[in-house]
């Protein structure tokens, strides 16, 4: 039944409720226990930054009542709670938090139930009720990094949950949309407490990743104090809560031209529009110093919307080496913001020093 | 066929682009600020509409700045 996965490649539970959660059968009007080991568990992954969730067949407004109850609703997202199949109810959890299944585990009493599960998702760790006390220290269920942001995860999905829904019930053109979220986006220098969600950010982040390399937290503190680099690291928020530190750019600073080595952002801003803000940034202070701005990137087939976005940013072909394309802006043009976000800049003269030096 | 392609661009464009009117050789990314979610969006639709690969040295704004643009690169695409 043990599957063996990476250390740190669990980023979802999802939790049975009868004879898992609890002791006894909801429905029946059993004398519940709730189960020690399986709260303390539920915590304690919530502190990791793991996700959580509920896949039971029940009735759901009795379970729900129930989990209000015992103050522990809050932890779960999107529970499923119904006749289906569970390994459907993992489907659709996976689909709502859009990550992978193979990041996901289950936990359930019934052999079938598991076995149904990964009938459909062989990728799935499915877990016996019976060994919820070990969990906590299995490898799987270790992040390799645990910072501020993981703390806040679950918040921040609730947010966007809460903003989802005003979203899709929103009527009229996108930006009006974005300009109602009060969105406020910061861009700052990178400080020695921003390192471990910075290489957090790195490892986690594929998609909006200009070329995949990943950095240490150690390499990463040699660039934000070396004279010859600038990191920047950005941050949003906007009515609902606290988006956190949500990406950064690397500059290579030579006299005469500034290289973009590094440019990421996290998926969950992928529709905020505020990945263009930062490198909109970027382009106007290196025309500011007179300074020809490079940008490389590592094409895959996952980052192409990065590739995509300098380029319709105006930026164009300069050339290609071993897989490495660099990219220059070349127009000379300011590059205008949006106006439905407030935008917090780094204070001005940033990029001064070097110029000086 | 260029008028089949002219009016299915402009299908599409019509959902994301909020406005009365534009014509076909009006410029859809002078008046905004370009959203890159918006870009990708419009080379996949591009692409799967017309079963045309994309590829990275294809992606110069001025291939897709209007209708008419959009179509010429497209029937450049098709023919060759």
């Amino acid at each position: 039944m043990e599957k063996t996965k990476a250390p740190g490649q669990v980023k979802c539970v999802v939790w049975d409720l009868d004879n898992t959660l609890w002791d006894g059968i909801l429905i029946e009007q059993d004398e519940l226990q709730l189960s020690q080991s399986a709260v303390d568990t539920i915590k304690e992954l919530d502190r990791r930054g793991i996700l959580q969730s509920i896949a039971s067949k029940n009735d759901h407004d009795l379970a729900m009542q129930k989990l209000e109850q015992y103050n522990l609703a809050e932890y779960f997202l999107y529970p499923q709670i119904n006749w289906g199949t569970k390994s459907q109810s993992v489907s659709n959890i996976a689909q709502s938090l859009n990550i992978g299944i193979d990041t996901f585990a289950f936990i359930d009493d019934q052999p079938f139930e598991r076995e149904e599960v990964l009938s459909c998702h062989p990728e799935v760790l499915c877990i016996d009720s019976l060994d919820i006390p070990q969990i906590i220290d299995m490898p799987a269920f270790m992040p390799r990094f645990i910072t501020d942001e993981s703390v806040k995860r679950r918040g921040m999905y609730l947010n966007d949950i809460e903003r989802n829904k005003v979203e899709q019930s929103f009527e009229g053109p996108a930006d009006e949309f974005l300009a109602s979220l009060g969105m406020v986006f910061k861009i700052e220098q990178a400080k020695e407490v921003d390192l471990k969600r910075m290489e957090e950010l790195v490892a986690r982040t594929n998609q909006l990743n200009t070329t995949g390399r990943i950095y240490s937290y150690e390499e990463l503190d040699a660039f934000r104090t070396c004279p010859q680099h600038e990191l920047l690291v950005c941050s949003l928020q906007d009515k609902y809560g606290e988006y956190g530190k949500i990406g950064l750019a690397l500059l290579a600073l030579c006299p005469g031209g500034w290289t973009i080595k590094a440019f990421l952002m996290s998926c969950r801003v992928m529709s905020r529009g505020v990945g263009s803000i930062f490198l909109n940034y970027l382009i106007n202070e290196s025309i500011e110093q007179r300074q020809t701005l490079y940008a490389e990137l590592i094409p895959n087939d996952r980052n192409r919307m990065m590739y995509t976005t300098y380029r319709f940013a105006g930026f164009s072909i300069y050339s290609e080496d071993a897989g490495v394309e660099t990219l220059h802006y070349s127009s000379g043009a300011r590059q205008g913001y949006p106006e439905f976000v407030n935008i917090e800049f780094p204070a001005s003269g940033l990029f001064e020093s070097v110029k000086a030096s | 066929m260029s008028q089949a392609i002219v009016n299915t661009v402009r299908q599409f464009l019509e959902e994301y682009i909020r406005v009365e009117k534009f014509e076909n050789d009006e410029n859809i990314f002078a008046k905004k600020y370009v959203n890159s979610l918006f870009a990708m969006q419009l080379i996949l639709f591009i692409e799967k509409s017309f079963g045309i690969k994309v590829e990275n040295e294809d992606l110069d704004i001025d291939n897709f700045s209007s209708v008419n643009a959009i179509t010429d690169f497209v029937s450049s695409k098709s023919t060759v």
